[in-house]
């Protein structure tokens, strides 16, 4: 098991997990896992402590707490005593939670975005082949970011990564999914955007009138399929 | 008892409704939000007896002019400036009616940068995500004011608050001095870049907004080259993009960010930070944290 940081005092033991836990002001931590399946893992296990009352730490009353999932880390903010929090993590080895724990979206997409080509072909694939990729893997929301609603969705395997636009579009469409590096999302209100784009969702992925108002957040596994 | 409206007279050069934010969300991308200077914020609430959280108007600089539909105590606090009712002068930091029809109008900031205008019931416009706070990074809530807009006054009572605190002004700062909790990323930068920060002579640039307090000053060294995978921001956060120029994340920041924060400013010092006009000179002051249990050494 290899250690979140070169200088991490982390080491309890062979198959233990190893936490760097940072300061991020007087009520936060941010705790760096050695991958991202170390952070989602992470965080489905703050979120259990979190709802079963047992977070060490945790806030009082008035506060709120803040948990956000990132690529390789964990924000826990608005702790009553971080240090308790920090201290109590170093004996966690939360198992990596099961892939539909926090539900599961289907998400009909028309796969006829206008990089649909150009990922086929780095892919080697046609673009039929990348919508038969797509609508076969189950993708994981492994955080948000960027604009409300928007979940980075891993899932593809790392020689399916492909680079961002050289340049940026300056308004993609509400609905267009698109990848970029080990992602792939959907984008939930116009927007400028780089990432490369495949297709086409009619879903809505964020409305303040609806509750809850995002329909991806972290842990929730996604399906496309497609959409005739 | 009704309800009525404000029409907007003036809207100035940035005045936005503002409560206590809506914190909770980081989580699906949304900001916190919320009045930048809450100390002023909660006073001008309970000085025309409204609950804490009631919706303001949290202006900028230039003030703003509204007229309400109906007879309202409003109170003018956080940055100082003159207030007029129909033209007569009125006290800041004191709670006045305001006849259905006249003008309320709240001047330019004499010292300080951003009012708070309170109005008993609130300014009652829809809800998102349990605030009505403008959220000016990501859009949600209501746009800014404009010249000639309407907005909703929630149901108060016409007379008189209960019996309120004084005002405390602020005195007149020199410098703006932040005090800064090293962490999550000070190990990103070099010895000498935190020597700078400590000593180094900055100012608030004019580049700031409600999203963070952009310094102009000696940039700040990192110690290894490559890309920090974006991470959860916390409020106050300093963080340092690749100009060097530290920034300090306000209400509206980005709840996850790729430049690494070098340390984090105490949430009390931030009503002073939102006080701040472009220019002001600013001193960090880092703080000694004791190192958490599995931190790396160097803290």
């Amino acid at each position: 098991m290899s250690r979140g940081s070169p200088d991490g005092p982390g080491t309890a033991g062979p198959g233990a997990r190893a936490w760097v836990a940072r300061r991020a002001g007087a009520a936060g931590v941010l705790v760096e896992a050695a991958d991202g399946k170390q952070a989602q893992a992470l965080h489905a296990e703050v979120l259990r402590r979190r709802d079963e009352g047992s977070l060490p730490g945790a806030p009082g009353a008035d506060e709120v707490l803040e948990v956000v999932p990132a690529a390789r880390t964990v924000l826990v903010d608005g702790l009553a005593d971080p240090d308790a929090f920090a201290a109590a993590l170093s004996s966690w080895e939360p198992a990596p939670p099961a892939a539909d724990a926090a539900g599961t979206v289907e998400l009909p997409v028309r796969f006829d975005g206008p990089d649909l080509a150009e990922v086929a072909r780095l892919w080697g694939t046609s673009p039929e082949g990348v919508a038969r990729r797509l609508t076969a893997t189950v993708f994981r929301v492994a955080f948000c970011g960027f604009a409300p609603g928007f979940g980075y969705l891993t899932g593809l395997p790392e020689e399916l990564d492909v680079p961002r636009r050289a340049t940026p579009r300056p308004s993609v469409a509400a609905g267009s999914v698109g990848l970029a590096g080990p992602y792939a999302g959907v984008y939930p209100r116009a927007s400028p955007g780089g990432w490369q784009l495949v297709g086409r969702t009619d879903a809505v992925l964020w409305d303040t009138g609806r509750d809850p108002a995002a329909l991806l957040s972290p842990g929730t596994a996604v399906r496309f399929t497609e959409q005739g | 008892m009704t309800a009525g409206e404000l029409r907007v007279v003036r809207a100035g050069a940035l005045t936005t409704v503002q409560d206590l934010g809506r914190p909770g969300y980081a989580h699906l991308g949304v900001p916190r939000s919320g009045a930048l200077d809450l100390p002023a914020f909660r006073t001008a609430n309970r000085l025309v007896g409204n609950a804490e959280g009631a919706a303001c108007l949290e202006t900028t600089a230039t003030g703003c002019a509204v007229r309400p539909s109906r007879t309202v105590l409003a109170v003018v606090t956080g940055a100082a400036c003159p207030v007029r009712v129909e033209g007569r002068p009125a006290a800041w930091g004191a709670p006045v009616l305001v006849p259905a029809g006249a003008v309320l109008d709240v001047g330019a900031a004499a010292w300080g940068l951003r009012s708070y205008v309170a109005f008993a019931g609130g300014v009652d416009v829809p809800a998102v995500l349990g605030s009505r706070s403008a959220d000016l990074l990501s859009g949600l809530g209501p746009a800014p004011l404009s010249d000639g807009g309407v907005l909703p006054l929630g149901a108060g009572r016409p007379g008189p608050a209960r019996g309120a605190d004084a005002v405390p002004h602020a005195g007149l700062g020199a410098e703006l001095v932040l005090p800064v909790l090293p962490g999550p990323r000070d190990d990103w930068f070099t010895p000498a870049a935190l020597r700078t920060l400590a000593t180094g002579r900055y100012q608030v640039s004019p580049q700031s907004n409600r999203i963070g307090l952009r310094t102009l000053g000696p940039g700040l060294e990192r110690s290894r080259d490559g890309e920090l995978p974006s991470e959860g921001m916390v409020l106050g956060a300093v963080q340092v993009p690749p100009d060097g120029h530290p920034v300090v994340f306000l209400a509206d920041h980005p709840t996850t960010g790729g430049y690494p924060v070098v340390g984090v400013v105490p949430r009390d010092s931030l009503a002073a930070a939102a006080q701040a006009p472009p220019g002001t000179p600013v001193r960090f002051v880092p703080l000694r944290g004791r190192p958490l249990t599995n931190s790396p050494t160097r803290l």
